[in-house]
Protein backbone atom coordinates (compact mmCIF):
# COMPACT_ATOMS: atom_id res chain seq x y z
CA UNK A 1 0.00 0.00 0.00
CA UNK A 2 2.94 2.28 0.66
CA UNK A 3 3.71 2.14 -3.05
CA UNK A 4 0.38 3.79 -3.80
CA UNK A 5 0.81 6.61 -1.28
CA UNK A 6 1.24 10.24 -2.29
CA UNK A 7 4.62 11.90 -1.99
CA UNK A 8 8.17 10.99 -2.87
CA UNK A 9 8.08 7.32 -1.93
CA UNK A 10 4.73 6.41 -3.45
CA UNK A 11 3.24 6.49 -6.90
CA UNK A 12 -0.12 7.89 -5.80
CA UNK A 13 0.40 11.45 -7.01
CA UNK A 14 1.88 10.27 -10.34
CA UNK A 15 -1.09 7.99 -10.90
CA UNK A 16 -3.45 10.81 -9.95
CA UNK A 17 -1.99 13.10 -12.62
CA UNK A 18 -1.99 10.20 -15.09
CA UNK A 19 -5.73 9.76 -14.43
CA UNK A 20 -6.27 13.45 -15.16
CA UNK A 21 -4.33 12.95 -18.40
CA UNK A 22 -6.56 10.01 -19.36
CA UNK A 23 -9.63 12.16 -18.73
CA UNK A 24 -8.15 15.05 -20.73
CA UNK A 25 -7.28 12.83 -23.70
CA UNK A 26 -10.70 11.15 -23.62
CA UNK A 27 -12.59 14.44 -23.60
CA UNK A 28 -10.40 15.95 -26.33
CA UNK A 29 -10.78 12.83 -28.45
CA UNK A 30 -14.55 12.77 -27.91
CA UNK A 31 -14.81 16.44 -29.01
CA UNK A 32 -12.64 15.79 -32.07
CA UNK A 33 -14.94 12.84 -32.76
CA UNK A 34 -18.00 15.11 -32.56
CA UNK A 35 -16.30 17.45 -35.02
CA UNK A 36 -15.80 14.56 -37.46
CA UNK A 37 -19.37 13.38 -36.88
CA UNK A 38 -20.60 16.89 -37.63
CA UNK A 39 -18.91 16.67 -41.04
CA UNK A 40 -19.73 13.07 -41.92
CA UNK A 41 -23.30 12.68 -40.63
CA UNK A 42 -24.74 15.12 -43.23
CA UNK A 43 -22.68 13.34 -45.92
CA UNK A 44 -24.19 10.02 -44.84
CA UNK A 45 -27.72 11.40 -44.98
CA UNK A 46 -27.23 13.28 -48.25
CA UNK A 47 -28.84 12.11 -51.49
CA UNK A 48 -25.58 12.44 -53.38
CA UNK A 49 -24.11 8.97 -53.99
CA UNK A 50 -20.52 10.22 -54.06
CA UNK A 51 -20.84 11.99 -50.69
CA UNK A 52 -22.46 8.86 -49.28
CA UNK A 53 -19.54 6.82 -50.53
CA UNK A 54 -16.99 9.08 -48.80
CA UNK A 55 -18.81 8.96 -45.48
CA UNK A 56 -19.39 5.20 -45.68
CA UNK A 57 -15.72 4.58 -46.48
CA UNK A 58 -14.70 6.58 -43.43
CA UNK A 59 -16.93 4.70 -41.00
CA UNK A 60 -16.33 1.27 -42.55
CA UNK A 61 -12.54 1.57 -42.69
CA UNK A 62 -12.18 2.97 -39.18
CA UNK A 63 -14.52 0.42 -37.65
CA UNK A 64 -12.85 -2.45 -39.52
CA UNK A 65 -9.24 -1.75 -38.59
CA UNK A 66 -7.70 -2.25 -35.12
CA UNK A 67 -7.42 0.92 -33.03
CA UNK A 68 -3.81 0.09 -32.23
CA UNK A 69 -2.93 0.12 -35.93
CA UNK A 70 -4.57 3.54 -36.41
CA UNK A 71 -2.55 4.87 -33.49
CA UNK A 72 0.70 3.41 -34.85
CA UNK A 73 -0.08 4.90 -38.25
CA UNK A 74 -0.59 8.35 -36.75
CA UNK A 75 2.31 8.15 -34.36
CA UNK A 76 4.92 6.82 -36.77
CA UNK A 77 3.44 8.21 -39.98
CA UNK A 78 2.05 11.49 -38.68
CA UNK A 79 5.22 13.54 -38.37
CA UNK A 80 6.45 12.21 -41.73
CA UNK A 81 3.24 13.30 -43.42
CA UNK A 82 3.35 16.75 -41.81
CA UNK A 83 7.00 17.18 -42.74
CA UNK A 84 6.12 16.27 -46.32
CA UNK A 85 3.39 18.93 -46.41
CA UNK A 86 5.75 21.44 -44.78
CA UNK A 87 8.45 20.68 -47.38
CA UNK A 88 6.01 21.73 -50.12
CA UNK A 89 5.83 25.10 -48.42
CA UNK A 90 9.61 25.28 -48.16
CA UNK A 91 10.12 24.20 -44.54
CA UNK A 92 12.68 21.43 -44.18
CA UNK A 93 13.39 21.26 -40.43
CA UNK A 94 12.43 18.21 -38.39
CA UNK A 95 8.93 18.49 -36.96
CA UNK A 96 7.89 16.41 -34.01
CA UNK A 97 4.23 16.39 -33.08
CA UNK A 98 3.20 16.28 -29.48
CA UNK A 99 2.07 12.83 -28.25
CA UNK A 100 -1.06 14.35 -26.70
CA UNK A 101 -2.16 15.83 -30.02
CA UNK A 102 -1.36 12.73 -32.11
CA UNK A 103 -3.08 10.49 -29.59
CA UNK A 104 -6.18 12.63 -29.27
CA UNK A 105 -6.53 13.00 -33.04
CA UNK A 106 -6.06 9.26 -33.63
CA UNK A 107 -8.61 8.30 -30.95
CA UNK A 108 -10.83 11.19 -32.06
CA UNK A 109 -11.01 9.88 -35.62
CA UNK A 110 -11.97 6.44 -34.29
CA UNK A 111 -14.54 7.86 -31.89
CA UNK A 112 -15.88 10.07 -34.71
CA UNK A 113 -16.71 7.03 -36.83
CA UNK A 114 -18.84 5.60 -34.00
CA UNK A 115 -20.45 8.98 -33.25
CA UNK A 116 -21.33 9.42 -36.93
CA UNK A 117 -23.25 6.15 -36.88
CA UNK A 118 -25.03 7.15 -33.67
CA UNK A 119 -26.11 10.57 -35.01
CA UNK A 120 -27.19 9.08 -38.33
CA UNK A 121 -29.36 6.54 -36.55
CA UNK A 122 -30.83 9.18 -34.23
CA UNK A 123 -31.71 11.63 -37.03
CA UNK A 124 -33.18 8.87 -39.16
CA UNK A 125 -35.48 7.76 -36.37
CA UNK A 126 -37.00 11.23 -35.97
CA UNK A 127 -40.49 11.34 -37.48
CA UNK A 128 -40.46 12.81 -40.99
CA UNK A 129 -43.48 14.94 -40.06
CA UNK A 130 -41.20 17.02 -37.83
CA UNK A 131 -39.09 18.13 -40.80
CA UNK A 132 -42.19 18.78 -42.90
CA UNK A 133 -43.97 20.70 -40.16
CA UNK A 134 -40.95 22.94 -39.69
CA UNK A 135 -40.84 23.56 -43.43
CA UNK A 136 -44.54 24.39 -43.61
CA UNK A 137 -44.17 26.86 -40.75
CA UNK A 138 -41.44 28.57 -42.76
CA UNK A 139 -38.74 27.99 -40.13
CA UNK A 140 -35.24 28.66 -41.39
CA UNK A 141 -33.02 25.63 -41.97
CA UNK A 142 -30.50 26.29 -39.20
CA UNK A 143 -33.17 27.14 -36.63
CA UNK A 144 -35.01 23.99 -37.65
CA UNK A 145 -31.85 22.00 -36.96
CA UNK A 146 -30.90 23.60 -33.63
CA UNK A 147 -34.37 24.07 -32.12
CA UNK A 148 -36.37 21.15 -33.48
CA UNK A 149 -34.18 18.34 -34.74
CA UNK A 150 -31.26 18.58 -32.31
CA UNK A 151 -33.22 18.36 -29.03
CA UNK A 152 -35.07 15.29 -30.25
CA UNK A 153 -31.95 13.77 -31.73
CA UNK A 154 -29.96 14.19 -28.50
CA UNK A 155 -32.58 12.31 -26.52
CA UNK A 156 -32.24 9.35 -28.88
CA UNK A 157 -28.48 9.64 -29.22
CA UNK A 158 -27.39 9.96 -25.58
CA UNK A 159 -27.66 6.28 -24.59
CA UNK A 160 -25.59 5.27 -27.63
CA UNK A 161 -23.18 8.15 -27.17
CA UNK A 162 -22.51 6.87 -23.68
CA UNK A 163 -21.31 3.64 -25.30
CA UNK A 164 -19.06 5.65 -27.62
CA UNK A 165 -17.69 7.50 -24.59
CA UNK A 166 -16.87 4.18 -22.87
CA UNK A 167 -15.14 2.89 -26.01
CA UNK A 168 -13.17 6.14 -26.31
CA UNK A 169 -12.17 6.09 -22.66
CA UNK A 170 -10.88 2.54 -22.94
CA UNK A 171 -9.14 3.22 -26.26
CA UNK A 172 -7.02 5.93 -24.63
CA UNK A 173 -5.13 3.13 -22.85
CA UNK A 174 -3.63 2.31 -26.27
CA UNK A 175 -1.99 5.73 -26.49
CA UNK A 176 0.44 4.48 -23.86
CA UNK A 177 2.40 2.89 -26.72
CA UNK A 178 3.30 6.39 -27.91
CA UNK A 179 4.79 7.31 -24.53
CA UNK A 180 2.09 9.73 -23.39
CA UNK A 181 1.94 9.39 -19.61
CA UNK A 182 -1.67 8.39 -18.95
CA UNK A 183 -2.87 5.68 -16.55
CA UNK A 184 -1.48 2.74 -18.54
CA UNK A 185 1.91 4.31 -19.23
CA UNK A 186 2.32 5.46 -15.63
CA UNK A 187 1.46 1.97 -14.37
CA UNK A 188 3.97 0.52 -16.81
CA UNK A 189 6.69 2.85 -15.51
CA UNK A 190 5.77 2.15 -11.87
CA UNK A 191 5.57 -1.60 -12.48
CA UNK A 192 8.97 -1.52 -14.13
CA UNK A 193 10.75 0.35 -11.38
CA UNK A 194 9.13 -1.40 -8.41
CA UNK A 195 8.86 -4.88 -9.99
CA UNK A 196 5.30 -5.07 -8.81
CA UNK A 197 3.25 -5.29 -12.02
CA UNK A 198 0.31 -7.09 -10.37
CA UNK A 199 -0.34 -4.24 -7.94
CA UNK A 200 -0.02 -1.44 -10.47
CA UNK A 201 -1.94 -3.00 -13.35
CA UNK A 202 -4.72 -4.04 -10.97
CA UNK A 203 -4.78 -0.50 -9.63
CA UNK A 204 -4.95 0.78 -13.23
CA UNK A 205 -7.96 -1.49 -13.77
CA UNK A 206 -9.60 -0.03 -10.65
CA UNK A 207 -8.95 3.52 -11.91
CA UNK A 208 -10.59 2.70 -15.26
CA UNK A 209 -13.54 1.10 -13.48
CA UNK A 210 -13.93 4.22 -11.37
CA UNK A 211 -13.87 6.42 -14.47
CA UNK A 212 -16.48 4.31 -16.28
CA UNK A 213 -18.64 4.15 -13.15
CA UNK A 214 -18.52 7.91 -12.57
CA UNK A 215 -19.14 8.77 -16.19
CA UNK A 216 -22.16 6.46 -16.28
CA UNK A 217 -23.61 8.34 -13.30
CA UNK A 218 -23.16 11.68 -15.08
CA UNK A 219 -24.54 10.39 -18.37
CA UNK A 220 -27.61 8.93 -16.65
CA UNK A 221 -28.36 12.40 -15.34
CA UNK A 222 -28.07 13.86 -18.83
CA UNK A 223 -30.37 11.14 -20.09
CA UNK A 224 -33.02 12.09 -17.54
CA UNK A 225 -32.62 15.76 -18.45
CA UNK A 226 -33.04 15.24 -22.18
CA UNK A 227 -35.93 12.82 -21.97
CA UNK A 228 -38.15 15.30 -20.10
CA UNK A 229 -41.63 15.25 -21.51
CA UNK A 230 -41.40 11.78 -23.00
CA UNK B 1 4.82 5.53 -51.84
CA UNK B 2 7.19 2.58 -51.99
CA UNK B 3 5.22 -0.04 -53.90
CA UNK B 4 7.99 -2.64 -53.96
CA UNK B 5 8.08 -2.58 -50.15
CA UNK B 6 4.30 -2.94 -50.06
CA UNK B 7 4.53 -5.97 -52.35
CA UNK B 8 7.41 -7.55 -50.46
CA UNK B 9 5.77 -7.09 -47.05
CA UNK B 10 2.52 -8.71 -48.18
CA UNK B 11 3.63 -12.36 -47.81
CA UNK B 12 5.01 -11.68 -44.31
CA UNK B 13 1.81 -9.94 -43.26
CA UNK B 14 -0.33 -12.72 -44.72
CA UNK B 15 1.72 -15.26 -42.78
CA UNK B 16 1.05 -13.25 -39.65
CA UNK B 17 -2.65 -13.19 -40.52
CA UNK B 18 -2.68 -16.90 -39.67
CA UNK B 19 -1.48 -16.08 -36.15
CA UNK B 20 -4.23 -13.46 -35.87
CA UNK B 21 -6.86 -15.93 -37.05
CA UNK B 22 -5.62 -18.59 -34.62
CA UNK B 23 -5.75 -16.14 -31.72
CA UNK B 24 -9.23 -15.05 -32.79
CA UNK B 25 -10.73 -18.51 -33.27
CA UNK B 26 -9.32 -19.95 -30.03
CA UNK B 27 -10.48 -16.93 -28.00
CA UNK B 28 -13.94 -17.06 -29.54
CA UNK B 29 -14.15 -20.81 -28.91
CA UNK B 30 -13.37 -20.47 -25.19
CA UNK B 31 -15.28 -17.18 -25.02
CA UNK B 32 -18.56 -18.77 -26.11
CA UNK B 33 -18.44 -21.29 -23.27
CA UNK B 34 -17.54 -18.60 -20.74
CA UNK B 35 -20.28 -16.39 -22.14
CA UNK B 36 -22.91 -19.12 -22.01
CA UNK B 37 -21.93 -20.07 -18.46
CA UNK B 38 -22.11 -16.50 -17.19
CA UNK B 39 -25.35 -15.79 -19.08
CA UNK B 40 -26.94 -18.75 -17.27
CA UNK B 41 -25.48 -17.67 -13.91
CA UNK B 42 -26.74 -14.15 -14.52
CA UNK B 43 -30.30 -15.37 -15.04
CA UNK B 44 -30.14 -17.52 -11.90
CA UNK B 45 -32.78 -16.91 -9.24
CA UNK B 46 -30.09 -16.85 -6.57
CA UNK B 47 -29.22 -13.17 -6.31
CA UNK B 48 -25.68 -13.85 -5.09
CA UNK B 49 -24.89 -15.96 -8.16
CA UNK B 50 -26.46 -13.44 -10.50
CA UNK B 51 -24.57 -10.58 -8.83
CA UNK B 52 -21.32 -12.48 -9.22
CA UNK B 53 -21.98 -12.90 -12.95
CA UNK B 54 -22.87 -9.22 -13.23
CA UNK B 55 -19.65 -8.24 -11.45
CA UNK B 56 -17.62 -10.37 -13.82
CA UNK B 57 -19.10 -8.76 -16.89
CA UNK B 58 -18.92 -5.27 -15.35
CA UNK B 59 -15.22 -5.57 -14.59
CA UNK B 60 -14.23 -7.02 -17.94
CA UNK B 61 -16.36 -4.58 -19.92
CA UNK B 62 -15.35 -1.58 -17.83
CA UNK B 63 -11.58 -1.91 -18.17
CA UNK B 64 -9.43 -1.75 -21.30
CA UNK B 65 -8.36 -5.04 -22.84
CA UNK B 66 -4.74 -3.88 -22.62
CA UNK B 67 -4.93 -3.77 -18.80
CA UNK B 68 -6.40 -7.26 -18.74
CA UNK B 69 -3.58 -8.68 -20.89
CA UNK B 70 -0.93 -6.93 -18.80
CA UNK B 71 -2.40 -8.20 -15.52
CA UNK B 72 -2.45 -11.76 -16.82
CA UNK B 73 0.91 -11.69 -18.59
CA UNK B 74 3.05 -9.51 -16.30
CA UNK B 75 1.02 -9.61 -13.10
CA UNK B 76 0.27 -13.27 -12.45
CA UNK B 77 3.88 -14.35 -12.93
CA UNK B 78 4.77 -12.27 -9.92
CA UNK B 79 2.97 -14.56 -7.47
CA UNK B 80 5.59 -17.03 -6.19
CA UNK B 81 3.12 -19.77 -5.33
CA UNK B 82 1.49 -19.54 -8.75
CA UNK B 83 4.77 -20.31 -10.47
CA UNK B 84 5.05 -23.64 -8.70
CA UNK B 85 1.66 -24.91 -9.87
CA UNK B 86 1.05 -26.77 -13.13
CA UNK B 87 -0.82 -23.70 -14.43
CA UNK B 88 2.50 -21.96 -14.85
CA UNK B 89 3.18 -24.06 -17.96
CA UNK B 90 0.30 -22.22 -19.62
CA UNK B 91 0.76 -18.80 -18.06
CA UNK B 92 4.42 -18.41 -18.91
CA UNK B 93 3.58 -18.41 -22.63
CA UNK B 94 2.54 -15.00 -23.99
CA UNK B 95 0.45 -16.84 -26.58
CA UNK B 96 -1.78 -18.49 -23.99
CA UNK B 97 -1.88 -15.42 -21.79
CA UNK B 98 -3.21 -13.42 -24.73
CA UNK B 99 -5.81 -16.08 -25.51
CA UNK B 100 -6.92 -16.28 -21.86
CA UNK B 101 -7.28 -12.50 -21.67
CA UNK B 102 -9.17 -12.36 -24.98
CA UNK B 103 -11.43 -15.27 -24.02
CA UNK B 104 -12.30 -13.75 -20.64
CA UNK B 105 -12.97 -10.41 -22.31
CA UNK B 106 -15.10 -11.70 -25.16
CA UNK B 107 -16.81 -14.04 -22.68
CA UNK B 108 -18.05 -11.03 -20.73
CA UNK B 109 -19.50 -9.38 -23.82
CA UNK B 110 -20.93 -12.68 -25.08
CA UNK B 111 -22.65 -13.27 -21.74
CA UNK B 112 -24.41 -9.89 -22.08
CA UNK B 113 -25.47 -10.68 -25.64
CA UNK B 114 -26.80 -14.13 -24.71
CA UNK B 115 -28.49 -12.86 -21.55
CA UNK B 116 -30.49 -10.28 -23.46
CA UNK B 117 -31.29 -12.92 -26.08
CA UNK B 118 -32.60 -15.31 -23.40
CA UNK B 119 -34.64 -12.53 -21.86
CA UNK B 120 -36.27 -11.54 -25.13
CA UNK B 121 -37.43 -15.07 -26.00
CA UNK B 122 -41.20 -14.91 -26.15
CA UNK B 123 -42.65 -16.77 -23.12
CA UNK B 124 -45.19 -18.33 -25.49
CA UNK B 125 -42.48 -20.50 -27.04
CA UNK B 126 -41.53 -21.99 -23.68
CA UNK B 127 -45.18 -22.39 -22.65
CA UNK B 128 -45.89 -24.18 -25.93
CA UNK B 129 -43.05 -26.56 -25.15
CA UNK B 130 -44.35 -27.15 -21.64
CA UNK B 131 -47.90 -27.81 -22.78
CA UNK B 132 -46.54 -30.39 -25.23
CA UNK B 133 -45.07 -32.16 -22.21
CA UNK B 134 -41.44 -31.55 -23.16
CA UNK B 135 -39.11 -31.68 -20.16
CA UNK B 136 -37.49 -28.48 -18.89
CA UNK B 137 -34.03 -29.70 -19.84
CA UNK B 138 -34.98 -30.39 -23.43
CA UNK B 139 -36.87 -27.10 -23.66
CA UNK B 140 -33.65 -25.38 -22.62
CA UNK B 141 -31.31 -27.23 -24.97
CA UNK B 142 -33.58 -27.66 -27.98
CA UNK B 143 -35.74 -24.56 -27.84
CA UNK B 144 -34.24 -21.78 -25.71
CA UNK B 145 -30.61 -22.12 -26.80
CA UNK B 146 -31.23 -22.30 -30.58
CA UNK B 147 -33.67 -19.36 -30.47
CA UNK B 148 -31.26 -17.35 -28.31
CA UNK B 149 -28.39 -18.05 -30.68
CA UNK B 150 -30.43 -16.92 -33.68
CA UNK B 151 -31.53 -13.82 -31.78
CA UNK B 152 -27.98 -12.89 -30.85
CA UNK B 153 -26.34 -13.46 -34.25
CA UNK B 154 -26.19 -9.78 -35.35
CA UNK B 155 -24.77 -8.61 -32.02
CA UNK B 156 -22.38 -11.55 -31.89
CA UNK B 157 -21.16 -10.71 -35.39
CA UNK B 158 -20.17 -7.27 -34.12
CA UNK B 159 -18.44 -8.88 -31.18
CA UNK B 160 -16.39 -11.14 -33.50
CA UNK B 161 -15.21 -8.07 -35.42
CA UNK B 162 -14.39 -6.22 -32.18
CA UNK B 163 -12.45 -9.25 -30.97
CA UNK B 164 -10.57 -9.51 -34.24
CA UNK B 165 -9.48 -5.90 -33.78
CA UNK B 166 -8.64 -6.71 -30.17
CA UNK B 167 -6.19 -9.44 -31.17
CA UNK B 168 -3.89 -6.67 -32.40
CA UNK B 169 -3.06 -6.08 -28.72
CA UNK B 170 -1.29 -9.44 -28.69
CA UNK B 171 1.59 -7.57 -30.33
CA UNK B 172 2.15 -5.73 -27.04
CA UNK B 173 3.12 -9.00 -25.35
CA UNK B 174 5.67 -9.89 -28.05
CA UNK B 175 3.40 -11.99 -30.27
CA UNK B 176 3.91 -11.70 -34.01
CA UNK B 177 0.40 -11.20 -35.31
CA UNK B 178 -0.37 -8.84 -38.21
CA UNK B 179 0.23 -5.72 -36.10
CA UNK B 180 3.36 -7.18 -34.53
CA UNK B 181 4.90 -8.08 -37.88
CA UNK B 182 3.90 -4.72 -39.39
CA UNK B 183 5.59 -2.91 -36.53
CA UNK B 184 8.68 -5.06 -36.93
CA UNK B 185 8.90 -4.29 -40.66
CA UNK B 186 8.46 -0.57 -39.93
CA UNK B 187 11.27 -0.64 -37.38
CA UNK B 188 13.69 -1.94 -40.02
CA UNK B 189 12.50 0.03 -43.07
CA UNK B 190 11.23 3.30 -41.53
CA UNK B 191 8.30 3.33 -43.95
CA UNK B 192 5.28 3.41 -41.60
CA UNK B 193 2.68 4.57 -44.10
CA UNK B 194 3.12 1.77 -46.64
CA UNK B 195 3.34 -1.11 -44.18
CA UNK B 196 0.55 -0.02 -41.82
CA UNK B 197 -1.76 0.64 -44.77
CA UNK B 198 -1.07 -2.88 -46.05
CA UNK B 199 -1.76 -4.33 -42.59
CA UNK B 200 -4.93 -2.24 -42.33
CA UNK B 201 -6.04 -3.58 -45.71
CA UNK B 202 -5.69 -7.16 -44.51
CA UNK B 203 -7.70 -6.43 -41.35
CA UNK B 204 -10.36 -4.70 -43.42
CA UNK B 205 -10.59 -7.69 -45.74
CA UNK B 206 -11.04 -9.99 -42.73
CA UNK B 207 -13.75 -7.70 -41.33
CA UNK B 208 -15.48 -7.82 -44.71
CA UNK B 209 -15.44 -11.64 -44.78
CA UNK B 210 -16.73 -11.98 -41.20
CA UNK B 211 -19.44 -9.39 -41.83
CA UNK B 212 -20.73 -11.25 -44.89
CA UNK B 213 -20.50 -14.63 -43.20
CA UNK B 214 -22.71 -13.43 -40.36
CA UNK B 215 -25.15 -11.88 -42.83
CA UNK B 216 -25.35 -15.21 -44.64
CA UNK B 217 -25.96 -17.09 -41.37
CA UNK B 218 -28.62 -14.60 -40.35
CA UNK B 219 -30.44 -15.19 -43.61
CA UNK B 220 -30.06 -18.94 -43.40
CA UNK B 221 -31.43 -19.17 -39.85
CA UNK B 222 -34.07 -16.46 -40.11
CA UNK B 223 -37.51 -17.31 -38.83
CA UNK B 224 -39.25 -16.37 -42.04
Amino acid sequence: MELLSFGKTGWGDELFYATLMTIAVSITAMLIGFFFALIFTPLKLSNNKFLNFIANSYTTVIRGVPELLVIYLFFFGGSGAIMYVASIFGYFEYIEINAFITGSVAIGIISGAYSTEVFRGAIQSIDKGQFEAAKVLGIKKHIQFFKIIMPQMLRLAIPNLSNVWQITLKDTSLISVTGLVEIMRQSYIAAGSTRDPLLFYSFAAVLYLMLTFLSMKIINRLEVKYSRGF
Amino acid sequence: MDFTLMASSLPKLLGAAIVTLKLLSLSLFFGIFIGLLFAILRLSKNSLVSKFAYGYSYIFRGTPLLVQIFIIYYGLGQIEYFRTTFLWVIFKEPYWCAIIAFALNTGAYTSEILRSAFQTIKPGIIEAGKSLGISNKIIFYKIQIPVAIRQSLPAYGNEIILMMKGTSLASTVTLMDITGVAKHIVSTTYKPLEVFLMAGGIYLFMTFIIHNLIKYLEKKYSFQ
